[in-house]
Parts: structure tokens; sequence; C-alpha cells
């Protein structure tokens, strides 16, 4: 890929709008973002750098920040990223029993993927979102109130 | 008791996120009367002053003072930043401001920036936020075309625009300079304090950070007035608070209830204790709060200065209740190796201390600890306290520290077996 796609770069002059005309770095989060989305999931050096050079920034910059935020992957992913919540008020609340009912389930552990390239599956940190404990994102969609019946209904309804 | 007062007021309305819905309980009422009377900055301080506001987001620092430490006559661009970075362990307040009444959150940031002279708001949302962050673009949206927001607001001639940002998962980034550099496209580290943000903030100029839910409050409170919103709490404590009640209890969620609350009504409200089990302990404010043991519960009220004054801090308001058949042991080391995971590696003793001290405790919980392991968590976690950068570090010693103080015995027990 030599350039960014037409209605990327549409959306990232949007987002560089809300932000001082020097600022340009200030999009880059929201930048990797989208094009991570349509990318798979996850972003290739050659993304980067055509993140950096479309928001006329230092490459290493973009790394740095692609490196630093748990929402970005590096590497190929599932079509679908499951985030269990394993931290305390989840944990009081069997986030244990989520995580291993995701593994039988799937047939992977933490951090892999599923045969079929469907799920990624992980364990996250507080999610904010305590009162439905335990939770799980799903790519963008919160979870909550945890059962085994519940968490065969969701799965069930991803393509 | 009385209860959602103040930022959950449209809580019980249909669509309460609406800007129809929230102008048919008076919202943006106060705005327009600023906007139209020219109120007197000075006028505003004073009744936030007097309401003895405090920031809902961990510190508890009082708004009016730091909403003065910005000269609005200063000349040059400022900013006012609402902090919806919400990641403590255990709080859950803010998303459902953001999902269900928006507006009020706006009409604070906004009421922020014209007493500050900032003409811009940036409205800082963690990534995982999407619904609640597509919830507030609307409600931006909503009162730009209200002409609410923009440019010579309600021909007033102040100017006020907002823009919701989006973060990509980093606890760190709830760190008010973290944040900062977040927003300026930046790794989530933290700034060495001074210069503070209000003379130094986002792109080097001034800035006022608040937590979400402290920017809901401000509407009502200017509605209603600085002496109402005093009485509803305590002296010093004014107000409501929201109370984010997580673990073992029947009806977990959050409760808005006036600060100074006895903790057993708060417990009541939850629904009581989970299983007719017995209280063992309760963190008040967010993992990084210290722990409280049950003896201490009893007599306790949910406000800033008498938590403590028992040992711990209010926090965000993130209360997590534990029963008596719950392994201490195991939960200081999911604590601590939440820190160790979030820690984001720019100061020494933070970055190993926090790694040291998860893997003795997972070395304690496999019942492989050493005699001496215990006095070892202790000595690290006072060489984290105050050496780092940021609070964080003291947020991942405060929890070992007061674990091992209220519990040791359970801890000694691992390492005989």
């Amino acid at each position: 890929m030599q350039e960014l796609p037409q209605d990327i770069t549409t959306a990232i002059d949007q987002i560089l709008q809300k932000f001082p005309a020097t600022q340009r770095q200030s999009a880059v989060i929201a930048a990797l973002m989208l094009v991570q989305k349509r990318n798979k999931g996850w972003l290739t050096t050659e993304l980067m750098d055509l993140v950096a050079d479309y928001l006329q920034i230092d490459r290493i910059i973009v790394y740095e920040v692609a490196n630093f935020y748990s929402l970005f992957d590096l590497k190929p992913v599932g079509r679908h990223k499951i985030y269990v919540c394993t931290n305390l008020s989840c944990m009081l609340r069997g986030s244990e029993d989520v995580v291993n009912y995701l593994q039988e389930k799937l047939c992977v552990g933490l951090n892999q993927t599923t045969a079929d390239g469907k799920f990624t599956l992980r364990a996250a940190e507080c999610l904010a979102a305590c009162g439905g404990a335990p939770m799980m994102q799903i790519d963008e969609e919160y979870h909550e109130n945890l059962t085994p019946e519940k968490i065969n209904k969701i799965l069930m309804e991803i393509e | 008791m009385q209860q959602n007062q103040i930022c959950f007021r449209t809580l019980h309305l249909s669509q309460p996120w609406s800007l129809k819905t929230y102008e048919s309980i008076g919202g943006y009422k106060v705005w327009r009367k600023i906007l139209t009377e020219k109120t007197p900055p000075e006028q505003i301080l004073a009744e936030l002053k007097l309401s003895a506001l405090r920031g809902r987001g961990g510190a508890g620092f009082p708004t009016a003072v730091k909403w003065t430490f910005i000269k609005r006559d200063a000349p040059g661009q400022k900013y006012v930043v609402c902090n919806s970075d919400e990641g403590e362990p255990g709080t859950f307040k803010d998303r459902d401001i953001l999902l269900f009444n928006p507006h009020q959150v706006i009409e604070g940031m906004a009421i922020a920036g014209y007493v500050m002279g900032a003409t811009v708001g940036y409205n800082y949302v963690r990534g995982e936020f999407n619904e609640p962050l597509a919830r507030i673009e609307e409600a931006v949206l909503e009162a730009q075309q209200a002409g609410l927001l923009g440019d010579n607001i309600l021909g007033s001639d102040f100017d006020f625009n907002l823009y919701n940002v989006a973060g990509a998962g980093a606890y760190i980034c709830g760190e008010e300079t973290a944040l900062l550099n977040s927003l300026e496209g930046k790794q989530g580290w933290p700034r060495f304090k001074p210069p503070f943000p209000a003379s130094y903030g986002v792109y080097g100029c001034p800035t006022t950070i608040n937590n979400t839910e402290t920017f809901a409050s401000v509407p009502v409170i200017l509605e209603k007035g600085g002496q109402w919103h005093l009485d509803q709490g305590k002296p010093n404590n004014g107000g409501y608070k929201i109370f984010c009640v997580s673990g073992h209890v029947n009806k977990p969620g959050n409760y808005e209830i006036p600060l100074g609350t006895p903790f057993n009504d708060l417990l009541a409200l939850a629904g009581g204790m989970r299983a007719g089990k017995k209280l063992k302990a309760v963190i008040p404010g967010g993992s990084s709060a210290p722990v409280l043991p049950v003896a201490v519960l009893q007599d306790l009220t949910m406000d800033y200065d008498a938590i403590a004054k028992a040992g711990s801090m209010l926090g965000s308001g993130a209360v997590i209740v534990m029963d008596e058949d719950t392994c201490m042991v195991k939960v200081l080391a999911r604590i601590a190796d939440f820190y160790f995971e979030e820690s984001c590696g720019q100061c020494t003793p933070c970055r190993e201390g926090t790694g040291w001290m998860a893997r003795i405790l997972q070395r304690i919980l496999q019942g492989k600890g050493l005699a001496e392991d215990l006095d070892k968590l202790d000595s690290i976690a006072g060489n984290i306290m105050g050496r780092t950068i940021c609070a964080f570090g003291d947020a991942a010693a405060m929890p070992v520290r007061s674990f091992l103080k209220h519990f040791r015995e359970e801890f000694t027990a691992y390492i005989r077996s």
C-alpha cells in the first residue's frame, strides 16, 4: 500500500479539526484506530509509517504510541477480540470461571486465537463495569453479568 | 434517604440522555443565565467555594480552589479538560454519567470555560468506552445545534467549543499529566510537576482538569446554590457522591447518596451481603485505597474526612466489598499484578518495585513464600512511596502496606504452610 485510502484520510482530516493546526500529532491515536480497524484489527509497520507520513510526524512517535496503548495490536489477531475483565471486582464474582469456560469452549489459552481465526481471547484490566461483574468486552461491546448460558448465546450471535 | 439528586437527576426519566429531557428538568438554565446576565466569574467561584465541592476523581481537591489557579484575563489560549478515563479498579460511575446524563457534563465544562476564560474543552474518554463516547458525541452535536456550544454563544460574545477525544487503553492516562500527553498524541507518561497544568497544561497552555462527576456537579450547585449543596453533606464534604458498590453484595451498582452517609446504610442500599455471608473488609475508594477491616467499618461514614481518619481514602468512590470467605493473599496478589501490568515504566522504583512485589505475592500464594518475604514487601513498598513522578507509585504501595497491616496473619499462614 502506497498511501492511506481516501475515506480514511478524510476521516483523519475531520479528527484534525479538533486540534490546533500545529498539533497534528494529537490525531495519532484516533488515526491508528481507524487504520487498525480497516486492517483486520492489527497494525503493520507499513501502516504506521503511512499514518506518520500523513500526520507529518516522526515514525518513531507512531511506533511508541502503538506500543504503549493496550488497544493496539502489532501482530495478526482473530476477527473478534474478547477481553475478559479479571480485575478484583470481577474476580470476586467469578471471572476466573468465565476465563476457564471460554478457554475450554474455544479450545484456546489466553492471548491465543482460535483455529478458525474467529476469536482472540484475552484477560483485561478493569473495564469500569464492576456493577455488572463478571463482564467481558467483545470488539466494541460490553457484556455484563455473565453466566455460561449467556456466554453461549453471545458467542452464537457473532458471525 | 434521598438519592440521585445531582449527576443522576435525569435517571428516572425516559431517554435521560437527550437534550429535551435534560432541559425539561432545568438543564442549561444556569448556562443561559450566566451568558445572558454576564455573571461575574468571582460570583460563580464564591458559590462553588461555599458548596465545598471536592474533586470526584480521586484526590478530593477543592474544585473552587483549583479553578482560581487560572487567571481568566491572562493572554493566550486556555483549556478545560474533562477526565473521563475511568479506570480505577472498582469504579464505574463516569460511564453511567456519560451514558445517562451527558449534557450535564457539557454544561459543567462550558461553565468552567466561562469562569476561566477557556474557549476550548476536551473530554478525554477511555478507549474502551465506545457506547458512552457515542452518547456524549451525540449530546455535543445536540448542544451545538441548539446554539449552546460554539462561537458567540447566544449572542454573548463568548466562545466555547467542546471536543471528545478517545484514549486507547492505559490506566495511567487517568493521571492528569499523562492524560495531557495522551491528548497531545504521545505515550501516556506522567509529567514532572511543577509546572502544574494550571500554568503548563495541554500544548503548554494553562489547563484545568476535572473528573466527569465533578463537572457534572457544577450546574446543579449553581442552580440550587452553594449553601444547598453544602447542607446535603457535611462541612468540608459538600453534596452527594456516587458510590460504586461492587463485590460480594446482593445489588452491586451506583448509588448517588449524601456524603457523610453511614457505611452500613450504603451496604443496605446495595442489598446487603450476598448469600448471608459476613462482611470481612472493604476497599472504600478504588484499589489504590488502603483496605479497611470490618471493625473499622461499623462506625464509618462515607465522606472524605471520615475515611481519611479511618486510615484510607474516599478516592473515586469505588467501594469493593469482600465477605468472610475472601482470601486476602489472593486479593492482594491480584491488585499487585494490576499495578505491575499498568506501571508506565518511567520511574525505576515503580517499574521494578511493582514487578518485585507482584512476583513475591504470587510466590506466597503458591505456598512457596519465604520467611523474610513480608518484611521485604514492606520495604519495597516503602521504597516506592514518594519516590516517583506521579501518584501511581503510592497507589501501588498503599494496598500492600494496608493488607499486611490488617491481615498479616493470613500471609504468615500461607508462608508457614
